[in-house]
């Protein structure tokens, strides 16, 4: 059997000093880290400042395309690079069920190191909780990054206007339906993989070449549908959107079907909505297309001033319908 | 492309469409008699381009918003039995019972109550959990009737005792004509369910158009599909007949599944039922017969059926028979909202209140 998590690790002795210089230190280590202060020392950070902070939990740890680790790292660079900023530190604080298989632990650090990578960040920071076995469901990460704004003004849901366009970088729902089905119970499978990647990059050529982008968001959870619906509020505009522009793959489309869900509200974590003046739309389009994260980009609709804080759907036979945002989770249905 | 875009190819759908506004010349009523019709009316927009003589009413047709007053106090109750788990689907999640008080909120409390896909998926959690009692809410048409009878057969051979069924299944037909007897409702014309039609085929539909002459039409759920189905309808209206006609033979045939019909009979009996907003309907529910009769939740936990007084002001039961519309309820938008349901047809996904709340464009 292999070595698991025990409550020890959490208790700031040599056990805990262990994990952190065999694993933590061994997968994450960079030279903020290795200091082991009480704090990380940042340094070449001058202001505008981005942060953001977010937790993660989810079922299962590990699903196709990624894992918790990865989903970790890549949700947080993406949700500071969405003000028009440069990720650069990243903190990082687990919740451990005590049990938890050391070689599971291992991988998603190891997928954590490699994550913050590829996004050019630093972990800088972190801590390590150990809670009785039931008291977590194996295993809980947050993280908070804080980077640089490098756009002037910084892209906010506040900024949509009238006659802008919206553009999204590629296919929705991926993420939430490669999560849904491996997730345990579900008789269902799927080819479908999580879109999970950072966006940072992209997001930096998109705001040093367009000066006048309005909005970046990312449509996490809650999916297009729930931000665009933020969006909307936020802006107090309508923001029209066409079904037959939106990209979104057949077996996503076949696995919602299947599963009675609406794949506009199904979570992304390697997508971007971007909205911003038309005469601007075609270069953002050229710059998303030179990414390989953002080839399936699409303009998916327009802002207006008809009906303020409302998501309009123009669907495929021209009908009109609203798309509101969800009470509640999307449940499974009877028939 | 494959066969579903083509059923909703806008130039196909806009042919059919103009072929309708040509033909209505009077109002035009009909209903449709399932969910996930009302739906799919909803999401493609079909709603917001039919011409306004076509007066489209959401029926019975959507399994939680007919699920009784008094049966959703019943598994709330078996919701408080601590040896009980409550395996569900996720619709009745958030269906407030007589105190406001929903299956979400006695999760909260320490309820153990899982969401599955599938009465299998229960029976699974049951052979996972031999020192519980694991008490699958049967809720659902003849569409779901057949898997969760199938699920006790094996219950049966496997000899699994700690699981159990509480069947408050409703048989669509004999909803159909206390509709059809009601002088208040005028229906013209009846969109006919593809799931349940998959059961039991054309066969029980036809008093409708013999006795009543109503048309109806069994009708798949893409938008050609319903274009179509209404077209149908109106002609025959228009020629002053009347049919029943199955415009679903891709996924149903005219026989239904008599394998499917089968396996009901063998583990349920017919039985008087109650349906929200309409009341008893006689011979129009699935009771588990005698042979499974220790698989029978209602008997295992000595659940009453408890008179539950009606929601004041809740117009769910007329929206159900179609002489109101949503909108029409006092409370729609004011005390009743998704986030604050006060009767089923706001809770569920499939419900005509939620539908109107969640999809008009005002």
């Amino acid at each position: 059997m292999g070595k698991k998590v025990l409550l020890d690790y959490g208790s700031g002795g040599k056990a805990s000093q262990r994990l952190i210089s065999e694993l933590f230190l061994k997968y994450l280590g960079n030279e903020r880290l290795n200091r082991l202060d009480d704090a990380a020392f940042l340094t070449n950070l001058d202001g505008p400042l981005a942060m953001s902070t977010d937790s993660y939990t989810v079922d299962p740890l590990f699903f196709p395309g990624g894992n918790i680790g990865s989903l970790a790292v890549h949700g947080t660079v993406n949700d500071v690079a969405m003000l028009g900023a440069r990720p650069m530190f990243l903190s990082c604080a687990f919740i451990i069920e005590e049990g938890l298989e050391m070689e599971v632990l291992e991988e998603i650090v190891a997928s954590m190191g490699e994550a913050a990578k590829k996004s050019g960040v630093e972990i800088v920071t972190g801590d390590t909780k150990v809670v009785p076995k039931g008291a977590v469901d194996k295993i809980f990460i947050n993280t908070t990054g804080i980077g640089q704004i490098v756009a002037n003004p910084a892209p906010s849901g506040h900024r949509a206007k009238p006659g802008d366009v919206i553009i999204v970088s590629g296919s929705m729902g991926d993420h939430g339906l490669a999560i849904l089905s491996h997730r345990q119970g579900i008789a269902f499978d799927s080819n479908v993989e999580s879109d999970s990647a950072p966006l940072n990059h992209l997001v930096l050529k998109l705001v040093q070449e367009i000066p006048d982008i309005h909005v970046l968001r990312d449509p996490t959870r809650g999916g297009l549908a729930t931000t665009l619906n933020e969006i909307a509020q936020q802006s107090q505009v309508e923001c029209l959107i066409f079904e037959d522009k939106i990209p979104i793959r057949e077996e996503v489309k076949g696995g919602c079907s299947f599963l009675g869900l609406d794949p506009l509200y199904l979570a992304n974590e390697g997508k971007l909505i971007c909205i911003l003046p038309e005469n601007q739309a075609e270069k953002a389009l050229e710059i998303m297309r030179s990414d390989p994260l953002a080839q399936e980009c699409a303009i998916i609709g327009q802002v207006s001033d008809e009906r303020p804080g409302k998501v309009v759907l123009e669907t495929g036979l021209g009908g009109h319908r609203l798309l509101d945002m969800l009470e509640g989770e999307q449940l499974p249905r009877i028939c | 492309m494959n066969l579903h875009d083509g059923l909703k190819d806008p130039k196909l759908c806009r042919n059919v469409l103009r072929q309708i506004e040509a033909e209505v010349d009077e109002q035009f009523r009909f209903m449709e008699v399932c969910g996930t019709h009302t739906v799919a009316i909803f999401q493609s927009g079909l709603r917001s381009i039919l011409p306004d003589k076509i007066i489209h009413l959401s029926g019975p047709g959507c399994p939680v918003c007919v699920t009784h007053e008094r049966e959703v106090a019943a598994y709330l109750e078996l919701a408080e039995k601590e040896d009980a788990i409550i395996a569900t689907f996720g619709d009745l999640m958030r269906v407030p019972g007589p105190d406001k008080k929903n299956l979400k909120d006695a999760q909260a409390e320490g309820a153990r109550i899982k969401v599955v896909y599938s009465a299998f998926d229960a029976l699974k959690v049951a052979m996972e959990n031999p020192q519980d009692k694991v008490v699958f809410l049967g809720i659902g048409f003849e569409t779901t009737a057949p898997t969760i009878a199938a699920t006790l057969k094996v219950a049966k051979e496997q000899g699994i005792n700690n699981f159990y069924v509480l069947s408050f299944h409703k048989l669509v037909p004999p909803a159909l004509k206390a509709l059809v007897q009601d002088k208040e409702i005028k229906v013209e014309g009846f969109l006919l369910p593809g799931h349940v039609s998959t059961i039991i085929g054309l066969e029980p539909y036809k008093f409708l158009a013999q006795e009543y002459n109503i048309p109806a039409v069994i009708s798949g759920f893409e938008p050609l599909d319903i274009l179509q189905a209404i077209l149908m309808m109106l002609r025959q209206k228009n020629n002053h007949e009347a049919k029943v006609t199955n415009n679903y033979k891709r996924a149903v045939a005219d026989i239904g599944n008599p394998k499917a019909r089968q396996v009901m009979d063998e583990v349920f009996e017919v039985v008087d039922t109650f349906w929200r907003g309409i009341g008893v309907i006689p011979q129009s529910g699935l009771g588990l017969n005698r042979d499974y009769e220790r698989f029978d939740a209602l008997k295992a936990f000595n659940l009453t059926l408890p008179d539950v007084a009606p929601i004041a002001g809740c117009r769910c039961g007329d929206v159900l028979k179609g002489k109101v519309r949503p909108d029409e309820c006092p409370l729609f938008k004011k005390a009743c909202s998704p986030a604050s349901p006060v009767g089923p047809c706001m809770v569920s996904t499939e419900g005509s209140c939620a539908a109107y709340f969640k999809y008009m464009v005002e």
